[in-house]
């Protein structure tokens, strides 16, 4: 038996997985003083060795269509690992996004200088929270190392689940990716409490829904004798049994919808942004929505193509939910991180019209749109974490009153994301919607984009509240202030606000890039 | 023969299956002698005290649990050791450098439960 594993093209999912298992072995032999910078390196490092391969992969010369290009075509589109695995086009720049807002995620969940107890996480989480142990231990000035580890394996999981190409292998990448974001969004430094109520509904939820991801995939099999997308979508159209197959893609479409956060599934967003470490949430915020999304376009686009015609009618009710509560709920409410967590809910419905369009304008726009939104989402979220008093984050709307009389420019760049996720012109928001909204009006989506545009209309305004919060009233006496952040995260946050700028001033070259990323293979 | 007939063993399997659980449970109150002292109150006649909780939960070792992940850990490498171990011949080297790998990765696990104290029982 001739078995054969394609390197090259599964190399930057290898590298991080081995990373973490060499992570593991730093904390397991690396004295504790030394492990921080070790973890750090060996963090950046294995995602920037990660994105070259990526960049390898995405330009390399291959022999192909005589015809085509002078017989070379440029990128790999190859099945790996007997065919679980697709790296395409597609599956390459989701995998370049991931890789970029990880870079960045981890500059922020490195930062120490922002509390003066430490970094964002507890100095030993297994301490109670309130504890002699706990106030020990912070007196010590612990730093939680453990976090590098699963993050690692982490940001793995999330390189492989957009580009497996079976229901089990997806199934497997989801957990390896969901298991260490439950750990890690426990282990708050401030409001302990709130942080483990935010990672146990986070884990029972997401526990559900991959049971129903799982029932989904084995009723499918049940239908078709495959789990394998591109046999799954063969025969599909030879089959007649819809009773299995439509629970089959319903319940596929909970497990998926679950982790992007659309409506009805989306009740654990607003509890589990809130309670998490905040630089965990800027990274689960846009990584893990992005890694979901290039799933669920696989998904539907690869597996139930053919059987657009039946699901769109589902996705069309999920994508007006999402905007309309999303939208409706944030105006409603008064602490930041939540408001935040319901925009990113509304986002999702604007990020689905890309998907109900199945063509490959929606498929490209959804690409474009996913890598503006990551790098906002992260920015806004890293600024949140700076704005402190003595107790820590300052999260309620109040307490932001006159922030920019006091720390212009922080409150601009902070101004600047909101307009971004608000779709004004010139930031990377507004070309992201245009793209979006122009491919669902070509895909017959025009009802959707009619809402969508109302949507958008009632999101604007609570965006615009938090500037007018910040720019036009007087600060409360004692008020929170911002905090000097150290390189890490003032490089994050200058890299986010240049991909907000950028995408919006010379949206071009990006935009030529995800519309040559061409289709998924089968 | 028609397309349900296929399931109807499987839905008679699952009825037999409900039927004797049900069975069992009825008839064990029946049958079973009732003597109750305070061992036979306890959870487990092993593993953690339950009745020494303290108010709020209080805080339990986790020496029991770390043991059976341990355990959990090495069952499942036995469970992939035991096919490719089947099929040792057809696979060849490449079969063995990977289960290498394998072990090598669960072994880290081990690495590191042994260096954080995991395996100490004071």
């Amino acid at each position: 038996m001739k078995v054969s594993v394609e390197y090259q093209a599964l190399a930057p999912i290898i590298i991080l997985l081995a990373s973490g298992v060499l992570s593991v072995l730093v904390e397991a032999f690396i004295p504790r003083t030394l492990r921080r910078p070790i973890q750090l390196m060996l963090v950046l490092a294995s995602i920037v060795l990660a994105f070259a391969y990526v960049v390898i992969n995405a330009t390399a010369e291959l022999a192909g269509d005589p015809l085509v290009n002078g017989g070379q075509v440029k990128g790999l589109r190859e099945l790996a690992a007997s065919g679980s695995i697709a790296i395409d086009g597609p599956g390459m720049v989701i995998q370049g996004i991931i890789l970029l807002i990880s870079f960045v995620a981890a500059l922020l969940l490195a930062e120490r200088q922002i509390d003066p107890q430490g970094d964002a996480f507890a100095s030993r989480s297994s301490t109670l929270p309130g504890s002699e142990d706990e106030r020990q231990f912070t007196a010590q000035g612990w730093l939680q190392t453990e976090i590098w580890p699963l993050y690692l394996f982490c940001v793995g999981g999330l390189l492989l689940f957009p580009v497996s190409n079976d229901f089990l292998t997806m199934f497997v990448a989801l957990e390896v990716f969901s298991l260490p974001l439950y750990l890690i969004a426990s282990m708050a430094r401030r409001r302990r409490l709130l942080s483990q109520e935010a990672a146990l509904k986070y884990f029972i939820l997401g526990a559900f829904s991959s049971a129903f991801f799982l029932f989904g995939a084995a009723l499918i099999y049940a239908a078709t004798s495959s789990v394998n997308f591109s046999t799954v979508a063969v025969a599909m159209e030879n089959s007649s049994q819809d009773g299995l197959i439509i629970p089959g893609i319903g319940m596929i479409a909970v497990g998926l919808l679950f982790k992007v956060g659309a409506v009805p599934f989306h009740q654990w967003v607003p509890d589990v942004y809130q309670g998490s470490p905040t630089p965990l949430t800027a990274f689960m915020s846009a990584a893990t929505k992005v890694a979901a999304f290039g799933a669920l376009l696989r998904v539907f686009y690869v597996a139930f193509g053919g059987m657009r015609w039946d699901w769109r009618p589902m996705m069309w009710v999920v994508a007006v939910l999402s905007m309309v509560i999303g939208s409706l709920l944030a105006v409603t409410q008064t602490d930041m991180k939540r408001m935040l967590a319901f925009s990113s809910v509304a986002h999702t419905g604007f990020i689905l019209l890309g998907v109900i369009s199945t063509s490959a304008a929606g498929l490209s726009s959804t690409l474009f749109y996913l890598l503006a939104y990551g790098f906002t989402s992260v920015g806004v979220f890293a600024i949140v974490g700076l704005v402190r008093d003595a107790s820590g984050e300052a999260t309620h709307l109040s307490q932001w009153a006159g922030l920019g009389k006091k720390s212009p420019w922080i409150a601009t760049i902070f101004a600047l994301f909101l307009l971004a996720l608000a779709g004004i012109p010139l930031t990377s928001g507004f070309t992201g919607k245009f793209a979006v909204f122009t491919a669902a009006i070509d895909g017959g989506a025009t009802p959707l984009v009619i809402v969508a545009v109302v949507a958008s209309a009632v999101a604007a305004f609570f965006y615009a509240r938090v500037i007018v919060l910040m720019f036009f009233t007087e600060p409360p006496v004692d008020g929170p202030s911002v905090v000097v952040p150290s390189a890490l995260t003032t490089v994050a946050i200058g890299t986010s606000a240049a991909f907000t700028v950028l995408l919006g001033i010379a949206p071009q070259p990006v935009l030529d890039l995800v519309i040559n990323a061409g289709l998924f293979i089968r | 023969m028609g397309q349900g007939n296929v399931y109807l063993p499987i839905f008679f399997l699952g009825l037999l299956a409900f039927g004797f659980a049900v069975f069992s449970v009825a008839a064990a109150s029946f049958t079973g002698p009732k003597r109750y002292n305070r061992a036979k109150v306890d959870a487990y006649e092993c593993g953690i005290q339950p009745a020494q909780a303290q108010l709020g939960g209080g805080r339990f070792p986790v020496k029991y649990y770390i043991t059976a992940m341990l355990f959990i850990i090495f069952d499942i490498e036995i469970v992939f050791l035991y096919p490719w171990a089947v099929s040792f011949d057809a696979l060849g080297l490449f079969g063995l450098i990977e289960m290498i790998i394998f072990i090598l990765t669960v072994l880290v696990a081990y690495a590191f439960v042994w260096r954080r104290g995991g395996l100490e029982w004071d």
